[in-house]
């Protein structure tokens, strides 16, 4: 039988994370970021978690708990900024809003 | 009374520096204004008064010395300001002071339309202040001080009108004040390290600078130290007395404005170097250095016959007194390198004085001409300018050493010693000198004052000075003719300071001197007729340009001053210039072009990654996540490296065991 031990939520995060990662650099739309930023944060909670269960220490659960609060308040400012931006360009698409010229 | 004199000591050293900084900082850029003129005249005089004082203070009571405070105190080096106002000294500071003050209201006159007229005054002062410095300090560094700071006065002055042009060397061989004036603060420069490695010398096997200290160590060091002291100072005194073969920038020091010829290139700076002898006089009348006085004596004497020779036939009348100066200077070192060190301090204030109207007379003549120094053009100058032919009559009959001038007694007295010490040679040649003497400085008088009014038909309009310029001229004139009578005071007033400095005439001398002096004077006497017969006629006798003599190699040869600019130009100047140029190449390669290739490299860097700027949030992200990545590549791949070699270590630490 296969015992779930602290490697399997690793791997797990890090697959997460990775997922995030990519979707960070790969998607335009600005919501998918979003999305793709919570799932990187949801992957390091679930790292925290893991190796706060693993060495008996409640820092790592709290930590997570804080990712969750931030999480939850950025999400509720960046919508709000999406929203504006959404009203002053019709989209989303970073392709689109991008405005600055090196 | 002692409170007293320190407070003079003060005065008669920092009132031309007040001077200075009120011409200088207060009017710098005014308008001219005749205030600074006035002001800088009367603190100069103020100086003058206080030197009086404590030359008389000197003669009755002693010597002062003061310290006026800490000036560099490291580990067992300690260089106070300290000012030593003693014989020597105060004999320097009356007379800087007394030309000075005479000068500084000369210029007011003579620097009048001058548009520097401010800043003109704000330099003088400030010579007479370094000069002052000069001869004051108790010490070696404080001397060289001064002597720094008149050699920065000197190339302000002499560049004063650095604006002029530079002419060719076949036209005008000071090529242009600027010019003269790097090459006279250039030539120094060479003479300054002889006298830097004379005082780290001192300070090396002596541990002070202090005079008294030194003077009082000397007879106890080696001779071949004793020596090298000797000759290292005696270089720093060749560069600012002008001694050969450092002698050319005083000739084109003339290419500054007549008062600071006066001032600075006849009077005072230029004997700074006599003065550092006759200051060492405790060094340089050891036995173990009787070998570099008598080289000073030669030294002296060639150059008093090599800078008269050249004047028999120069035609600036400035660079004529200028190569009078500079064989007097002859003198003067040949008066002290053969131990006559009172005699040679005598000449050197004597010289000050008639030399100083010679130059200002000569400056009133310029001033007539419309700055024209050729004497060719001149003559007859006598009617329009009637002040000025009398002092300049004086002057040439005190250095010519006629009787009872000054020059009659200090220069005679000269010869004298040569006589005394029985170098007949250097005797000879001086008398023979004092014969050239006397010729040339009448030759000049004659040109310029008799004869026929060749100004004439080349359209000037002379004119004589200022009254007020004439009238402040008097008292070098009635010097030029009466300090020779002090010199029975003067030498029991200098007999106080130690036993080096005095020096008496055997018996048999004395016995002589009378025939000496009259074998001189008649010589010269005779040189001064002939330059009458030659120069000062009229009409039929009158003097005529012999083309084919100025054809001849001897004239030649003293024309271009024996070729010895000519030799520094072809053989210093020139491949010196070529070597710069070289080396600015080289540097222009590797300094300049490593700078501007790290430069060119920032730009390139620049220009190529500024494409990554594209306002494009997506891309920037990608391009933080590549740089995120890298950073995690560099943290694992230096952990692992830290911990491979904790590892080895352990192993190897394993094995050990």
């Amino acid at each position: 039988m296969l015992e779930i031990g602290v490697n399997h939520y690793l791997i797990l995060s890090g697959l997460l994370f990775s997922i995030g990662f990519m979707g960070v650099l790969r998607r335009k739309n600005l919501l998918m970021l979003f999305f793709a930023t919570e799932v990187m944060l949801n992957a390091v909670n679930i790292a925290f978690a893991a190796i706060g269960n693993y060495y008996g220490d409640l820092s790592g659960q709290m930590f997570a708990f804080f990712v969750i609060a931030v999480a939850a308040s950025e999400v509720a400012v960046g919508l709000g900024l999406l929203i504006l931006l959404y009203k002053k360009y019709g989209s989303l698409d970073l392709d689109v809003i991008s405005s600055m010229k090196g | 009374m002692d409170m007293n004199m320190e407070s003079l000591v003060y005065i008669a050293l920092f009132a031309p520096f007040v001077g200075s900084m009120f011409a200088g900082l207060l009017f710098g850029n005014a308008p001219r204004t005749h205030l600074t003129g006035i002001v800088a005249s009367i603190l100069i005089f103020v100086a003058f008064l206080a030197s009086a004082t404590l030359a008389y203070h000197v003669a009755t009571v002693g010597p002062v010395h003061v310290k006026m405070m800490d000036w560099i105190t490291i580990g067992d080096l300690s260089i106070p300001f300290g000012f030593l106002v003693d014989q020597i000294s105060v004999t320097m500071m009356v007379v800087v002071t007394l030309v000075s003050t005479i000068v500084h209201i000369y210029a007011t006159g003579y620097m009048d339309h001058d548009k520097s007229y401010n800043r003109f005054f704000s330099y003088l002062s400030a010579f007479v202040f370094a000069m002052m410095i000069l001869v004051m300090s108790d010490n070696f560094a404080g001397l060289f001080i001064g002597w720094e700071g008149v050699g920065v006065c000197s190339w302000l002055l002499v560049g004063f009108w650095y604006h002029k042009k530079d002419r060719p060397f076949e036209e005008n061989p000071s090529i242009s004040p600027s010019w003269a004036a790097n090459e006279a603060f250039i030539m120094n420069r060479v003479a300054d390290l002889g006298m830097l490695v004379g005082i780290f010398l001192i300070y090396w096997n002596i541990g002070s600078l202090q005079y008294d200290v030194v003077f009082e160590a000397m007879p106890n060091l080696a001779d071949g130290i004793l020596v090298s002291i000797a000759i290292a100072l005696f270089i720093g005194a060749m560069g600012k007395s002008a001694q050969f073969p450092l002698h050319t920038w005083l000739t084109d020091a003339m290419e500054g404005p007549t008062p600071v010829s006066a001032l600075i290139h006849a009077a005072t700076m230029v004997t700074a170097g006599v003065f550092l002898v006759i200051r060492s006089n405790p060094l340089y009348s050891l036995d173990a250095v009787s070998g570099v006085s008598m080289f000073i004596a030669i030294l002296g004497t060639f150059v008093a016959f090599y800078a008269a020779s050249m004047a028999l036939i120069a035609r600036d009348i400035k660079r004529i007194v200028a190569l009078s100066t500079l064989s007097q200077l002859g003198y003067m070192f040949a008066a002290a390198g053969l131990g006559a060190y009172w005699i040679a301090l005598f000449h050197l204030a004597a010289h000050a004085f008639f030399k100083a109207l010679l130059f200002l007379g000569a400056g009133n003549v310029m001033h007539a001409m419309d700055d024209e120094l050729d004497i060719f053009k001149m003559g007859g100058l006598k009617t329009a300018m009637k002040a000025s032919y009398w002092y300049m009559g004086i002057a040439s009959f005190a250095l010519a050493g006629l009787p009872f001038m000054a020059g009659f007694y200090s220069k005679d007295a000269i010869i004298e010693t040569a006589f005394n010490e029985g170098t007949f040679i250097i005797w000879g040649m001086l008398v023979i000198t004092a014969g050239m003497t006397a010729f040339y400085s009448f030759r000049q008088v004659f040109f310029s004052f008799h004869g026929e009014k060749r100004y004439e038909p080349l359209g000037f309009h002379p004119h004589d000075m200022y009254k007020y310029v004439l009238i402040a001229m008097a008292p070098l004139a009635i010097l030029a003719v009466s300090f020779g009578w002090l010199m029975g005071y003067y030498k029991e007033f200098i007999y106080g300071l130690n036993e080096s400095v005095q020096y008496e005439m055997s018996d048999h001398t004395h016995h002589l001197a009378i025939y000496l002096a009259a074998l001189v004077v008649v010589i010269a006497i005779g040189a001064i007729f002939l330059a009458w017969k030659k120069y000062g006629g009229e009409g039929d006798k009158a003097w005529k340009r012999d083309e084919a003599f100025e054809q001849s190699f001897i004239y030649k040869l003293l024309e271009n001053q024996y070729y010895v600019p000519k030799f520094y130009d072809e053989f210093i100047v020139k491949p010196y210039t070529i070597t710069s140029a070289k080396f600015w190449e080289i540097d222009k390669a590797m300094v300049d072009g490593s700078v501007d290739k790290i430069g060119r490299a920032c730009l390139k860097i620049g220009d190529t990654t500024r494409g990554m700027q594209n306002g494009n949030l997506s891309s920037y992200l990608n391009w933080m996540g590549l740089g995120a990545l890298i950073l995690v590549l560099v943290a694992a791949f230096s952990t692992i490296t830290t911990e491979s070699i904790v590892e080895c270590l352990r192993a190897v630490a394993g094995k050990g065991e």
